[in-house]
């Protein structure tokens, strides 16, 4: 299959992983690695790999929107604000990987098929992908829940510039995310970053607030079941503890490791940000190029 | 003779002593003696700060808005403060109406290594015109270069003074003027220190630090806080006073409403038991002890390796949920090792 064109907004940790892993796609390919400073590690980079790059960020893309079909823009949420009129305007099928709340949110192991009929989508953030599945789970156990949470760990290492900016963005996005997916009427989201050496695996505690002791073999089962479906696209994702009950709660603590692409294997929160991204986008190629080819 | 400004966070770092679980009576009575015993910064609210209520550290029985709401009724010419975390508050939805409601002083909190994840929320503080203190937590971590680094990127953002917290209270008097002294060096702005009692060092390293050049330093009536607790206020006052310092407080004052108010609300005093004192040890947030009590009661270990396990990790102030990780673990250790 000929592979579709893509455009990366956005140099730093996350566009530097999502370039590695669209090397590795089988249905898509980088034509255009973009970001705004000249000095940035990330284009030096992608220039010795030979990738065609520019300092222009999203104006390098309305330049000459025949570039690509699909745009991953990894900038920050205030750039993106400002990216989306744009891109749609071109009819390009972005994937948001910033804490914008804008777009259609999606995390591909709820609602992928869905998420393919809109241009501008959202991926949330590292802790809404890697819990919201399991939040869902628990909350088909115990539909009667009325508050859920989330308390994450980074490590320092992982956590660049626009990362650390957003951090009201990440919170927001997080409580937001687990709300829509979940129905639950009240979330809270928490983040920490830790600068332990050697760097901490991105480490995430869901908590459900129950009233009752519940069903624990059908939690289990479900949260296991959800688990095993997101391993297809983020293999390093995997339950630490529980789900276990607490007098008040059921806790389940997952870790996610990373693929290694471009940051070592502790930075898990690139990796479940960036392979949702690519699995997204894939499902796109395959589903434009299939409708091409039977015009 | 230089003035001290002392800080009082007994209706915040309390909290934790509390478990959280301040009544609406507490902050009324408490926040009415401090206005007229002349404390000049009464700090409220949960332990962690705005938004901190929560399963991962423990719910408060109060809202952030009753807690800011409830004091600032009694408050005139002491100004009401409010800790924030980024990370577990944000700008608009703790911060914004928190300052709406009357806070003045806004402690902008983070781990002593990650300062720039303060930067939006210090920004902010300023451009409403109230006087943003940087604080930097946990900071036995860290060198006093390392530090001074961190706090100078909270100054550029704006903040009027910087906080360093011996969150754990793991720190002895030499390595409290250490970190004092190169900030005061480093720095143009105001320096405080903020004592737990783990080593039973709080009274001397708050001296320390005000020796070393601290301008304002952070305490709780009886030392009612995390873990070990603080510097008692009503002591530091004395010995400041003692020492030739001025604090613009008298301490029979402080001595009445420590004996008339806080003795009566305490769940139980602040002592330093293995637990706390290993906790100082290990260089855990102080904050982690009754949890780590709990899940060594629940899982079967000693709370003491709970928290020496804890501290091996480099574990932080906010990562509450891997205490009863580590106690599961340590729990199957056991468990294998009774089995061999």
């Amino acid at each position: 299959m000929e592979k579709v064109m893509v455009a990366i907004l956005g140099t730093g940790n996350i566009g530097s992983d999502l370039l590695a892993k669209v090397m590795h796609s089988k249905y898509l390919a980088c034509s255009l690695f973009a970001g705004r400073s000249s000095d940035s590690k990330g284009i030096a980079r992608a220039r010795k790999m030979g990738i065609n790059t520019s300092t222009d960020s999203v104006d390098a893309i309305l330049d000459n929107p025949d570039c690509c079909d699909i745009v991953f823009d990894s900038t920050n949420a205030e750039s993106h604000a400002r990216h989306a009129p744009m891109l749609s305007r071109i009819d390009k099928f972005t994937l948001d990987l910033t804490p914008s709340k804008l777009g259609f949110m999606c995390v591909p192991v709820l609602n992928l098929d869905e998420a393919l009929s809109y241009n501008d989508i959202n991926l949330i953030t590292c802790g809404g992908q890697s819990s919201i599945p399991i939040a869902h789970a628990l909350m088909q156990s115990c539909p009667k829940t009325e508050y859920i949470e989330l308390a994450s760990s980074i490590s320092s290492k992982s956590a660049g510039p626009g990362t650390r900016i957003n951090i009201d963005e990440y919170v927001q996005a997080t409580r937001k995310g687990m709300e829509h997916f979940t129905g639950v009427r009240h979330a809270k989201a928490i983040i920490n970053l830790n600068p332990a050496e050697p760097p901490i695996n991105m480490h995430n505690t869901l908590y459900m607030e129950t009233s009752c002791e519940p069903d624990m073999g059908a939690i289990k089962k479900n949260v296991a079941a959800v688990v095993e479906k997101m391993k297809c696209y983020v293999p390093g994702v995997h339950i630490v503890a529980g789900p276990i009950f607490e007098g008040d709660r059921v806790t389940v603590i997952t870790s996610v490791i990373g693929a290694g692409d471009f940051l070592p294997k502790y930075a898990g929160n690139l990796d479940i940000m960036t392979c949702a991204a690519v699995t997204v986008a894939e499902a796109y190629a395959k589903k434009m190029k299939g409708k091409r080819a039977s015009v | 003779m230089k003035e001290i400004r002392v800080i009082d966070s007994t209706l915040r770092d309390g909290s934790h002593a509390m478990r959280h679980r301040f009544t609406a009576e507490n902050i009324h009575s408490y926040s009415a003696a401090a206005e007229s015993a002349g404390v000049k910064v009464l700090v409220v609210g949960h332990g962690n700060g705005l938004g901190a209520s929560s399963l991962q550290i423990g719910k408060s029985d109060l809202s952030d808005k009753e807690y800011v709401e409830i004091a600032i009724k009694e408050l005139k010419n002491t100004k009401l403060g409010v800790l924030t975390v980024p990370g577990f508050g944000t700008v608009k939805d703790d911060l914004e109406p928190a300052i709406n409601a009357g806070a003045e002083v806004i402690f902008v909190t983070c781990h002593c290594t990650e300062a720039d994840t303060t930067q939006k929320h210090i920004e902010y503080v300023s451009s409403v015109g109230k006087e943003a203190i940087g604080v930097l937590m946990m900071t036995h971590m860290l060198s006093p270069e390392g530090l001074l680094e961190q706090a100078q990127k909270m100054q550029g953002y704006g903040a009027y003074g910087i906080l360093l917290m011996d969150s754990a209270g793991a720190l002895l008097p030499s390595d409290v003027t250490a970190r004092v002294a190169a900030l005061r060096n480093g720095l143009k702005i105001n320096v405080g220190f903020h004592a737990h009692n783990n080593l039973g060092m709080a009274v001397a390293n708050s001296l320390a630090a005000v020796e070393a050049g601290a301008t304002f330093i952070d305490t709780t009536m009886r030392g009612y806080g995390a873990g070990a607790g603080n510097c008692p206020m009503e002591i530091i006052t004395a010995v400041l006073h003692k020492s030739g310092y001025k604090t613009g407080m008298d301490e029979f004052a402080l001595m009445n409403i420590s004996d008339g108010i806080v003795a009566k609300f305490m769940k139980k005093p602040i002592e330093i038991d293995g637990v706390r004192l290993a906790s100082g040890l290990a260089g855990v947030f102080s904050g982690f002890c009754p949890i780590a009590e709990r899940a060594g009661a629940q899982f079967g270990v000693d709370p003491k390796e709970i928290l020496m396990e804890l501290g091996r990790r480099r574990i932080v102030a906010g990562q509450e949920d891997y205490i009863t990780e580590v106690a599961i673990e340590l729990a199957g250790k056991k468990k294998k090792q009774g089995e061999i």
